[in-house]
């Protein structure tokens, strides 16, 4: 099988290029993009890429997949190369490090943005924080995020505007606090979204939903997160 | 304290832009219908036509109609070029900001809208 796979080495590279890779894959077994990635690089030991746990929960290893955006370690080749072709590239709207190694910088920035932690200023009870089997079930759908970044680098308006717009990821972990019973920064977390751009450069198109490896769903949150910002101020 | 702040923003918050691109909207949308429902139910002639839009309700319906277009629009052109009028889009060739060829646009954007309402008012209430 051929492999198309994006190679940039800033020391010596002015340009990036599709570097292919003649893999041979093994008879009747389906294999992973990653496993695919291992064995091209057992051809060619200079391509990078982050991986590490190889089943979906670290989040290392997103990538753009025959251009869609997804994590090697879960996408089955026969579902990537329909064609009979792999092309991998780095997640897009990001610098490039390094071959598929992008600086994720701009992604954790937002994250850190929206305070992803309980806030609860009320001194703790001796054991713990309790919380009803009803308002636990409120996080489902949104605790689950590994921070892949996959989702915030398929959304064009995370492209034009990394710095301002908190991107799909991050506003799905704002939503995770918001929806907290246990939270009481809920009036603060809400003033800090309610600018242009915050939450609101989000234009509905679901690129966030479709490339999601977990089948989480950002747009939904987001939603939510405007009918709060609307309740709030009406 | 919003963490983003753009004071070229028409409204100031992303809230409000919302809000008042979804009212502005329903504005238009209602005034589209009434205009359908004359052309499917009168007896159109240019005399008719006149007569329909010369009544003071309706000049008042087509002066709010025109000033949602305005608010409308500024909201949709600010919220382009801030998403394709910037510095990454155009490489180095800006000299490092996208700031004041953004600023132009803008410029004319307010530019346009106003001129377009403003002779949009005049034809409504016949003041040319």
């Amino acid at each position: 099988m051929k492999v198309s796979i994006y190679r940039f080495d800033p020391d010596a590279d002015e340009k990036a290029h599709l570097q292919d890779v003649e893999v041979e894959l093994p008879e009747g077994r389906d294999l992973m993009v990653l496993d695919v990635l291992e064995l091209a690089k057992s051809r060619d030991p200079s391509i990078a890429y982050r991986r590490s746990c190889r089943e979906g929960v670290c989040g290392s290893d997103g990538m753009n997949i025959n251009g869609k955006n997804g994590l090697a370690c879960i996408t089955p080749v026969s579902e990537a190369a329909r064609g009979g072709k792999l092309v991998l590239r780095p997640l897009p709207g990001l610098p490039v490090i390094r071959d598929l190694v992008v600086d994720m910088s701009a992604f954790f920035r937002q994250y850190e943005r929206v305070k992803p932690y309980l806030i609860n200023d009320a001194p703790p009870p001796a054991e713990e924080r309790l919380q009803s089997p009803e308002d636990r079930a409120k996080l489902d759908g949104l605790y689950e995020c590994i921070l892949c970044a996959c989702c915030s680098t398929s959304c064009p308006s995370f492209w034009w505007n990394p710095d301002k717009f908190v991107g799909p990821a991050g506003l799905l972990q704002a939503y995770r606090f918001l929806a907290d019973s246990r939270d009481t920064a809920t009036e603060e977390r809400l003033a800090d979204l309610e600018d242009p751009f915050s939450v609101f450069r989000c234009r509905g198109i679901m690129n966030c939903v479709n490339a999601c490896p977990r089948g989480l769903n950002p747009t939904r949150a987001i939603g939510k997160i405007r009918s709060m910002l609307l309740t709030e101020a009406t | 304290m919003a963490l983003v702040t753009n004071v070229t923003s028409f409204g100031r918050t992303g809230l409000s832009d919302f809000v008042l691109q979804r009212v502005t909207a329903l504005v238009l949308g209602a005034y589209g219908l009434c205009i359908v429902g004359f052309f499917a139910v009168a007896d159109v002639s240019h005399a008719s036509l006149a007569a329909f839009l010369a009544g003071t309700a309706m000049r008042w319906f087509s002066t709010a109609a025109v000033v949602a277009l305005g608010v409308h629009a500024w909201i949709g052109m600010w919220t382009v070029g801030t998403d394709y009028i910037r510095q990454h889009a155009f490489g180095a060739g800006l000299g490092g900001s996208a700031f004041g060829l953004r600023l132009i646009y803008q410029f004319g954007c307010v530019a346009a809208i106003v001129v377009y309402m403003a002779w949009s008012v005049t034809i409504i209430w016949g003041l040319a």
